[in-house]
C-alpha cells in the first residue's frame, strides 16, 4: 500500500516546509519521545513571551516554531476547542469564603440573656427563622405582606443601618443581611402593633 | 407502482404464486424501519427492495451536505417529508473555517419547494441559512412544522418574524447555539393570536431582549408546549408567571437566575417548581445564586438530564444539590465545582451515563488553580460504573488516572478527554499520555468516538489502530510523532467514518496512505500538518470520487496544504466554491 512520494523531488519543499522543530533538525521519522519532549520548553518558562503575543492566529504561531525553540503557544486559535457562544457566557463568581461571618446580637423579650448568630451561615429567611425558634423555644406565625407575622405572639424584627426597627422578612435576603445590625423578637401587644399600624 | 419482473421459468413463476409478497406489505413493514442506517441496509438487498424502500422514505439524513445533490435526493426519494442536513467540518465551530465556505441551505430549499411541498421539518447543523431563506421555507411549505438550526450562521432574528408569521402548524422552533445578529426580540409578537400548535421552543442562546407580554401569551394558549428554552434575560419572577401556566413541561431552560427575591417571591417560585412534576430536563440557570439554587430542587425528582454548564457552581453547591436527583443520567457541568464537586456526582448519582465538565476560563494560559483534575475524574469513575460518555476539560492528567477510569467503566462510547495546554505531559512521571488512551481503547471495546489531547507520540495511534475497531470518530490536536501515527489509525480501525486532524506532523506519506480508505469515510480534515499541495494533488488524481478541498490562507508557503478537507461525493466538485476553496 506504500506509495512512492515524489514531493522531496519538488522545489526543495524540504527548506521551506513548515513543522515542530528547530530549524536544521532531521525529518520527524526517528524521533523518539523524549526528543519531541525536550524540542518544547514547559509552560511556565515561556508564559512571559507568550503573554505579549496573545491572540497570534496560526500562521503566527507556526512562525514562531520555526524562528525560536517551539513554544507551548499563546492564544492559538481555535484551541481549547470551546464554542464561542460558550466563552462569554462565564461570569467569575465570588468564592464562599470570601467575607467574614455576619454577627449580630439577637434579643428576645423577657429572655434573661442574649444570643449572637452569624446572618451568613443561613441561606435565607426559612433557615434563619427556624433557627431563632430553635433557640429560643417559640413560633413564628406565617409571614404575608399585608399582615406581618400572623398566628403568634411574636414577631422578628430587625434594627437596620438607619437606626429603624423593621419587620424581617420584608426585603430581599441579600440587602436584609447587609443592613441588618440587630435583632429583636418581640412579643405581645407591642408585636401585633407592628403588623397591624395604620 | 409495479414491481419489475424477470422472465421466470414455470417451476419459479409457480412458486411466486404460492408464496406472494406484495408490495404493499413490504412497504408496510419498511414502515417501521426508521433507522437510516438500517433503511441503506434494505436497499441494498435488491432492486424490489430498492425500490419499495426509496418509496417508502420519510425522513433523509445527510452528513455532508456536499456529499450528494438536492437533486439525486429528490430524484431517490420522492415522499420525504424530514430533512436533517449537516454542512461545515466540525472544526468550524472553533474558527477553523472561514467565513463565506459555503453549506448554504438556499439550493436545497429551491429543489424542496418543487419536489417535496409538503415538508414538515428541516434540522440543519453548521449551515449557512440567510433571512432570505427563512422567508422562502415559510411560504413555501404550507405543511412546515419543525425546524431545528443547530450551529448555524447567516441569519437574523428578523428571519424568525416570517417563520412565525407564516407557519401556521408550527410546532417546533428550536435554535442553539448559533452566530447570529440579534436584531432584537420582536420575532415573539409576530405569531397570531389564534397559533397555538407550539410543543418546542428554544431561543436560549439569542441575546436580545423578547417582548415578555408576547412570550408569556404566547404560553398560555399553546397547551401542549413541551420544551421551553428562554434566554438570559427573561428573570426569575418572570419565569415564574411562566411557570405557572405550563405546568406539563418535560424539558426547561431558565433564564437568569441571579435576581434578589423578596421572601414571598421566592415562596411562589418553590410553588411553581413543586408542580412542574413532569420535568426531566432542566439547563440555564445562569449566574445562579446559592440561595436561588435551591429553588429547582422540588422539580428535580424526575429529572434525568440536568446541564449546569452556564451556571458557575461552586463544588460545595452541587453536593448540596445533587442528592436532590437521584434519577441524573446525563450532568453537564463547569469546572468552578473543581475536584470535590466531582466527588460529590461520584457520590450522588449512582446511575450517571454521561458526564461534560466545560472549562470557565478555557484561554487563562496561566491558570494553574481552579478546575478540575485527575483525581476528579477517578472520583466520578468510581461512583458512576455506568458511566458511557464523557467530555473532559482539564489542565492536568496521569496515565494512571485514565487506566483506573476505564477499569471502572469499561463501557465507553464516547471518550473526549481535552488537556488544555498542548503537548502536555503526565503531570506525575512527565512521560507522554500514550498510556491513557491505550488504556482506553485497549478497555473499552465498545469505543465509537474519541478525541485525545496532551503529549503523545506515535505509540497512541499504533495502539487505536490496534484496538479500536468500533471507532468511528476520531480528533487529534497536537500530537504523534511522524507519518506512522496518521498510518496506524488508517491501517487499523475499519469502521472510522470521520477523522479530524489539527496542529500534527503528519505529511503527505500519511494522507496517501489513506487512500482506499477515504471513499468508505464521510470525511477527513487535516490543518497546519506537513501535507503540501502536490500531495493534495496525487490524492486528487488517484481517487476521482473524492472531493478534495484545499482552503488557502492569505500569506501562507505557496506549497504548504494549509487545511485540507476530503470527502466522498456522488455530486462531484463542488459547484458553489468561494475562490480561498482550491477544488483539486
Amino acid at each position: 500500500m506504500e506509495r512512492t512520494v515524489t514531493y522531496e523531488n519538488d522545489l526543495n519543499l524540504k527548506a521551506t516546509e513548515l513543522r515542530l522543530g528547530l530549524p536544521g533538525t532531521d525529518d520527524s521519522d526517528k524521533q523518539t519521545p523524549s526528543g519531541v519532549r525536550s524540542n518544547k520548553r514547559t509552560l511556565s518558562e515561556t508564559t512571559e513571551e507568550c503573554r505579549s503575543k496573545s491572540n497570534s492566529g496560526t500562521s503566527d504561531a507556526r512562525n514562531d516554531d520555526t524562528e525560536t525553540a517551539p513554544a507551548a503557544k499563546a492564544q492559538v486559535v481555535g484551541w481549547p476547542p470551546i464554542r464561542s457562544y460558550r466563552k462569554n457566557s462565564f461570569q467569575p463568581k465570588k468564592t464562599e469564603a470570601e467575607a467574614a461571618g455576619i454577627y449580630v446580637k439577637v434579643s428576645m423579650d423577657g429572655a434573661p440573656y442574649l444570643r449572637k448568630i452569624d446572618l451568613k451561615s443561613y441561606k435565607g429567611y426559612p433557615e434563619l427563622l427556624k433557627a431563632l425558634e430553635n433557640m429560643f423555644k417559640f413560633t413564628i406565625g406565617q409571614y404575608s405582606e399585608r399582615e406581618g407575622y400572623n398566628g403568634s405572639d411574636y414577631a422578628p424584627t430587625y434594627e437596620d443601618k438607619d437606626g429603624d426597627w423593621m419587620l424581617v422578612g420584608d426585603v430581599p435576603w441579600e440587602m436584609f443581611i447587609s443592613s441588618c445590625k440587630r435583632l429583636r423578637i418581640m412579643k405581645g401587644s407591642e408585636a401585633r402593633g407592628l403588623g397591624s399600624y395604620v | 407502482m409495479d414491481s419489475k419482473r424477470r422472465k421466470d421459468s414455470p417451476e419459479e413463476e409457480k412458486k411466486r404464486q404460492v408464496l406472494p409478497f406484495p408490495d404493499e406489505i413490504l412497504e408496510c413493514v419498511l414502515g417501521f424501519v426508521k433507522s437510516h442506517k438500517d433503511r441503506s441496509s434494505v436497499s441494498l438487498v435488491c432492486k424490489d427492495w430498492y425500490t419499495a424502500e426509496r418509496w417508502s422514505r420519510t425522513h433523509v439524513f445527510i452528513g455532508n451536505c456536499y456529499s450528494v445533490s438536492p437533486e439525486i435526493l429528490v430524484r431517490r426519494f420522492p415522499n420525504i417529508r424530514s430533512v436533517t442536513l449537516k454542512g461545515k467540518p466540525r472544526f468550524s465551530d472553533f474558527n477553523l473555517v472561514p467565513p463565506n465556505w459555503g453549506a448554504d441551505i438556499h439550493a436545497w430549499l429551491v429543489v424542496f419547494a418543487s419536489a417535496y411541498p409538503f415538508l414538515e421539518e428541516l434540522r440543519l447543523k453548521r449551515m449557512t441559512v440567510t433571512d432570505e431563506s427563512l422567508e422562502f421555507l415559510a411560504k413555501s411549505f404550507p405543511n412546515f412544522k419543525a425546524l431545528s438550526l443547530v450551529s448555524c450562521d447567516g441569519f437574523s432574528t428578523d428571519g424568525f418574524k416570517v417563520i412565525a408569521t407564516h407557519c401556521k402548524n408550527l410546532t417546533e422552533l428550536d435554535i442553539s447555539e448559533n452566530g447570529i445578529d440579534d436584531a432584537g426580540g420582536s420575532w415573539l409578537s409576530c405569531f397570531p393570536d389564534n397559533f397555538t400548535s407550539l410543543e418546542v421552543l428554544n431561543f436560549a442562546s439569542l441575546n436580545s431582549k423578547v417582548n415578555f407580554d408576547a412570550l408569556e401569551r404566547l404560553v398560555v394558549r399553546c397547551k401542549s408546549l413541551k420544551v421551553l428554552k428562554v434566554n438570559k434575560n427573561v428573570t426569575l419572577e418572570q419565569l415564574q408567571r411562566l411557570l405557572v401556566q405550563s405546568p406539563q413541561l418535560t424539558e426547561l431552560g431558565t433564564g437568569s437566575f441571579s435576581q434578589e427575591l423578596t421572601l414571598e417571591q421566592y415562596s411562589d417560585l418553590e410553588n411553581a417548581f413543586s408542580n412542574c412534576k413532569t420535568l426531566h430536563t432542566l439547563s440555564g440557570l445562569s449566574e445562579a445564586t446559592s440561595l436561588n439554587l435551591h429553588l429547582i430542587c422540588p422539580a428535580c425528582t424526575n429529572l434525568t438530564f440536568l446541564n449546569l454548564s452556564d451556571a458557575a457552581l461552586q463544588g460545595a453547591e452541587l453536593a448540596k444539590l445533587l442528592p436532590n436527583c437521584p434519577l441524573i443520567r446525563r450532568l453537564w457541568v463547569m469546572d468552578t465545582v473543581e475536584d470535590k464537586g466531582l466527588e460529590a456526582v461520584g457520590f450522588s448519582c449512582p446511575l450517571l451515563e454521561e458526564l461534560r465538565v466545560y472549562p470557565a476560563e478555557p484561554f487563562e494560559l496561566d491558570a494553574i488553580l481552579g478546575g478540575v483534575t485527575e483525581l476528579g475524574f477517578v472520583a466520578v469513575s468510581r461512583g458512576c460504573p455506568k458511566l458511557h460518555y464523557v467530555l473532559y476539560f482539564c489542565r492536568r492528567m496521569t496515565n494512571a488516572a485514565v487506566a483506573t477510569v476505564v477499569k471502572n467503566c469499561p463501557d465507553f462510547t464516547h471518550f473526549r478527554l481535552c488537556i488544555m495546554n498542548p503537548w502536555e505531559p503526565d503531570y506525575l512521571t512527565k512521560e507522554p499520555v500514550d498510556e491513557a488512551f491505550g488504556a482506553v481503547v485497549k478497555t473499552c471495546p465498545k469505543l465509537q468516538r474519541l478525541a485525545v489531547s496532551g503529549l503523545l507520540t506515535d505509540l497512541t495511534f499504533e495502539y487505536i489502530g490496534k484496538y479500536a475497531k468500533n471507532l468511528e470518530t476520531l480528533s487529534v490536536a497536537f500530537a504523534g510523532s511522524s507519518d506512522r501515527g496518521m498510518q496506524y489509525v488508517l491501517g487499523g480501525c475499519p469502521k472510522l467514518r470521520k477523522l479530524e486532524i489539527r496542529d500534527c506532523p503528519f505529511g503527505n506519506a500519511a494522507l496517501l496512505t489513506g487512500l482506499e480508505r477515504y471513499e468508505s469515510m464521510r470525511s477527513l480534515w487535516m490543518s497546519a500538518c506537513h501535507v503540501t499541495m502536490n500531495g493534495c494533488r496525487q490524492l486528487a488524481r488517484e481517487m476521482p470520487r473524492l472531493n478534495v478541498e484545499v482552503i488557502k490562507e492569505d500569506g501562507s508557503d505557496e506549497n504548504h496544504a494549509d487545511k485540507v478537507y476530503v470527502y466522498r461525493s456522488v455530486a462531484g466538485p463542488r459547484r458553489d466554491a468561494p475562490p480561498f476553496v482550491l477544488t483539486l
